[in-house]
């Protein structure tokens, strides 16, 4: 690392054997050609996406807009936005990658066409990136937009650390694109076990980039958890108790506070063995002490709040949607309350069942094992509460709730195989097989991921101002729904005959069939995936048909629905006075809905600010330096870091005034549009007549 | 940290509106209590270190362990340094309280300055010497955790002087303004979470070590 070092070697590692198609042109074998080749066409994929973005810009001068309305802007609304666009592009290579494993399975009898490392990269790069970079984004983006809007406030309480937890995370999500240009990505699994990702086993660069990645991601996570968390705290309506909160607030709230506990672990887990890698140390190595079971630990310490904070903010998005589509109000509220909050609190108790068979003794097993079972309490309760609440409610089968019935059915199921798993006596018989694969696929994807897209069907009208199409909403949601059965359910039986997960290739022939029924499962999963894209192209090319500015689509009944869509920049021309559960539903049937106020006032808001964007950029270049061991680059983004930190602590007149007088004409043009509106009664909903406006419910439905 | 959040303990008569929590002292305590939240995630982490540190203990490979590395009146007279300047952080904040001026308030804070640098030379000094008798962080999995623990908390007494500095820099250019006071409020906070920490690494690194 000295001077003469640097100058010696201004890319540090970085040569031409980085591209990924080196090799195939050094050694052309069959091998070579073809792992050549489908590395460099994804890579090919990344730097034409990239060129078109940029050539799009440039050609319709867009530069000077996505970076004063969107790049440096602190408004929540925007962030949130930005947060799940990142997640939706993620989401297209992470699951492009899933078809191309379930192709090597399919033909893995003795061989298929991909290399084991190739494989291992596979598998790493779509864990980590649907974990931590469509998971994790999409419900930051669906709470950043939500929760200030649902408790009634104009902003989080740090604007611009939310502006900086994007940059972050899109730093690390840029990360891992580029690693499928240059050099290659881990191939320890998207959880990274040391020894095997130590220099001594691991000295190329793929453990850094992961190493990396997940250090931005897991920064931005715990800034995201301590703004919103704060936000809820401090930020709410007058009048709106933390037992008036709207339930995705609840569970909004819950994951936030797993985050600012869960996070650190994880921090201080990618820190030590960058550590071990970078300087030399000794924490989880084999030789001098090193102790790879603190790892381990630490790890899952992380990792099992993890999936909790994954998975909660898509619980709250079903108990909004099954409330809203059955128009009663949610059932057993404070059970719900109360289940939330116990999952939050077991989910630290939990992290060894990660690990049955490592070694710790049976007693210490059965107590994990326990406490494991007892998360299956809370969540009863709450499938209990979801399906009470649509009992005799007006109930509308809308892209949302088919995505949520699908959940309380395969949910269910991923629930129960939960259970077994928790059992120590049969995680040793099933641990490591792709049984374990089926059970947490069937709980993260009809879990999370279908209570994601609900969010998004739920409250993209509210966000953009039109309805998506319900046609090809149903055709994308049940495409997701079949073929996530189709691809995992074969999987189950597969782990049960033994198959090990990550296998790239086997010698049993008995499991031909079940693969090839789950690479069929893969290609209805693309369908899905492709009916979504086809969805928002038509759903955008025919908006004006599908225009709800009024703001309230679905009869809502939380106050994000009592503001115009999409929402104006400060969210509330009045903040609204709270005195009850369902905040809107209230002002609805009191007749205090959509009233002008007396008198408008100035309302202050955040200015924008670069420091986001910049530490994105800085933090990004940062960790590619060290990835690629440019030391001159780290210390430079390094300084130029501190130095924008420092220089935004010196900058004063941060807020702007939006002036009464605009205030009071928005608030009167959205208030003339929803008097001009015809309110629809809840058949009409998903037909144009929906402008945003709904007919009072029948009496007795709302109770 | 938006200028909206900021504080002002004469009540404000701002432009945000009434009930909207925005205005003066409660988007200062708004701001506080985000600051609290961070100290518990930072507190996790030092856990997670400590958690490494007890673990390793025993792992000294065949290399030296806390009798042959560890200086005790040296680290003992950097606990005084740490614990006087807790003192005069909170004198500081006693001065901004009470409004004794800017110049004490600045007094204060210098002297805290000073006793953190001194505090952090000291260290520097000690590591080196444990490094001259072979105490490097790669000899092994104790030093390792050793060299995890105790320089995190100095990074942080490191990063907690910088930031001083720029609020004295602030001062310098904007006087004792509502963003200044919102910061010493906070660095006082983060400056005696970083002497109770101190405490922990005192009593389970050093005097446990000589156990």
């Amino acid at each position: 690392m000295s001077v003469g070092g640097i100058l010696a070697h201004p890319l540090g590692r970085l040569d031409r054997e980085s591209l990924p198609f080196w090799q195939m042109l050094q050694d052309p074998s069959r091998d070579n050609v073809i792992n050549g080749s489908i590395a460099s066409g994804a890579a090919l994929m990344v730097v034409i996406g990239a060129i078109a973005t940029i050539a799009l810009l440039t050609k319709y001068r867009k530069w000077r807009v996505l970076w004063s309305q969107w790049l440096t802007s602190p408004d929540h609304k925007k962030i949130g936005i930005m947060y799940v666009v990142l997640a939706f592009v993620m989401l297209v290579r992470a699951a492009l990658e899933a078809v191309v494993m379930r192709a090597q399975q399919a033909f893995g009898l003795d061989g298929g066409f991909l290399s084991p490392d190739h494989f291992a990269q596979l598998f790493s790069t779509h864990g980590t990136i649907m974990i931590f970079f469509v998971a994790m984004p999409f419900l930051t983006g669906l709470i950043n937009y939500i929760v200030p809007l649902q408790i009634g406030t104009r902003d989080v309480v740090f604007p611009v650390l939310n502006s900086i937890s994007l940059g972050l995370t899109a730093a690390g999500a840029a990360l891992v694109m580029i690693s499928l240009c240059v050099g290659e990505f881990s191939t320890g699994g998207w959880f990274g076990y040391p020894p095997y990702t130590e220099a001594d086993f691991n000295p190329g660069v793929g453990p850094d980039y992961w190493i990396w990645a997940l250090t931005l991601a897991s920064l931005a996570s715990t800034f995201t958890g301590i703004n919103i968390a704060a936000t809820v705290y401090r930020k709410r309506a007058p009048g709106m108790k933390l037992m008036y909160l709207p339930l995705f607030t609840w569970t909004a709230l819950c994951a936030s506070i797993l985050m600012i506990f869960a996070m650190p672990p994880l921090t201080v887990a990618t820190a030590q063995l960058a550590l071990d890698r970078y300087l030399g140390f000794h924490y989880f190595t084999n030789a001098l002490g090193g102790n790879v079971m603190n790892y381990v630990n630490l790890f899952w310490m992380f990792g099992h709040p993890e999936v909790y904070i994954l998975v909660l903010p898509s619980l709250g998005v079903y108990s909004e949607v099954i409330s809203t589509f059955s128009a009663k109000a949610l059932f057993g509220y404070r059970s719900m309350v109360m289940a939330t909050m116990a999952i939050a609190v077991l989910s630290f108790a939990v992290w060894l069942h990660h690990f049955f068979t490592m070694g710790q003794e049976a007693n210490i097993n059965a107590a994990f094992g326990i406490a494991s079972m007892l998360i299956g309490i809370p969540t009863g309760v709450k499938i209990y509460d979801w399906m009470w609440t649509m009992v005799r409610g007006r109930v509308r089968f809308t892209v949302p709730m088919i995505y949520a019935i699908g959940f309380i059915y395969l949910f269910v199921l991923g629930g129960i195989t939960g259970i077994l798993l928790a059992s120590p006596t049969i995680d040793y018989q099933v641990h490591n097989t792709v049984f374990l694969v089926a059970h947490f696929h069937n709980t993260a994807i009809p879990g999370v991921l279908f209570g994601l897209l609900a969010g998004y069907h739920f409250w993209f009208p509210k966000v953009f101002g039109f309805r998506l199409d319900e046609r090809l909403g149903m055709v994308s949601a049940t495409c997701w729904i079949v073929g996530f059965m189709l691809a995992f359910f074969p999987l189950y039986a597969l782990g049960l005959m033994g198959l090990p997960r990550r296998s790239v290739s086997y010698d049993v022939p008995a499991y031909v069939p079940l693969e090839i029924a789950a690479l069929l499962g893969a290609i209805l999963l693309t369908v899905a995936l492709l009916a979504l894209v086809a969805q928002l192209w038509v759903s955008i090319r025919t908006r004006e048909e599908n225009r709800v500015f009024a703001g309230d689509p679905w009869d809502g009944r939380s106050l994000e629905w009592s503001v115009s869509a999409p929402p104006p920049e400060y969210n509330f021309a009045v903040i609204p006075t709270v005195t009850g559960r369902d905040a809107f539903t209230v002002a609805k049937e009191t007749g205090r809905a959509f009233e002008p106020a007396s008198a408008y006032v100035d309302i202050e808001l955040p200015r924008n600010s670069a420091l986001g964007p910049v530490l994105g950029a800085t933090s990004f270049a940062l960790a590619f330096g060290l990835v690629w061991h440019i030391w001159w680059l780290v210390i430079l983004c390094l300084a130029a870091a501190v130095a924008a930190t420092i220089a935004h602590g010196f900058a004063r007149n941060t807020t702007r005034i939006v002036p009464a007088q605009q205030v009071r004409r928005d608030h009167r043009r959205w208030l003339d549009a929803v008097a001009a509106a015809r309110a629809i009664s809840r058949d009409d909903e998903r037909t144009s007549a929906n402008r945003g406006v709904a007919e009072p419910a029948l009496g007795g439905a709302a109770a | 940290m938006s200028d909206a959040a900021m504080p002002d303990f004469t009540r404000r008569p701002g432009p945000a509106e009434r009930g909207d929590d925005e205005d003066g002292e409660a988007g200062a305590q708004s701001v506080l209590v985000g600051f609290w939240l961070f100290l518990m995630s930072d507190a996790i982490i030092f856990g997670m270190v400590f958690a490494t540190y007890v673990t390793s203990t025993a792992a000294t490979a065949g290399g030296p362990g806390p009798h042959a590395l560890y200086d005790i009146p040296s680290v003992a007279l950097q606990t005084v340094l740490l614990l006087a300047s807790s003192f005069t952080v909170g004198m500081a904040s006693l001065a901004l309280k009470y409004r004794h001026g800017a110049p004490r308030l600045i007094g204060w804070l210098l002297a805290t300055l000073a006793l953190g640098v001194a505090f952090l030379g000291l260290e520097i000094h000690d590591f080196q010497a444990m490094a001259a008798k072979g105490g490097s962080p790669s000899r092994s999995g104790f030093l390792s955790a050793f060299f995890d623990l105790v320089p995190l908390h100095g990074l942080h007494v490191a990063g907690g002087s910088i930031w001083l500095a720029c609020l004295i820099g602030q001062m310098a250019m904007y006087g004792v303004d509502a963003p200044v006071k919102l910061g010493i409020l906070r660095l006082v906070l983060f400056w005696h979470f970083l002497d109770i920490v101190w405490i922990a690494i005192f009593s389970v690194v050093y005097l446990a070590g000589m156990t």
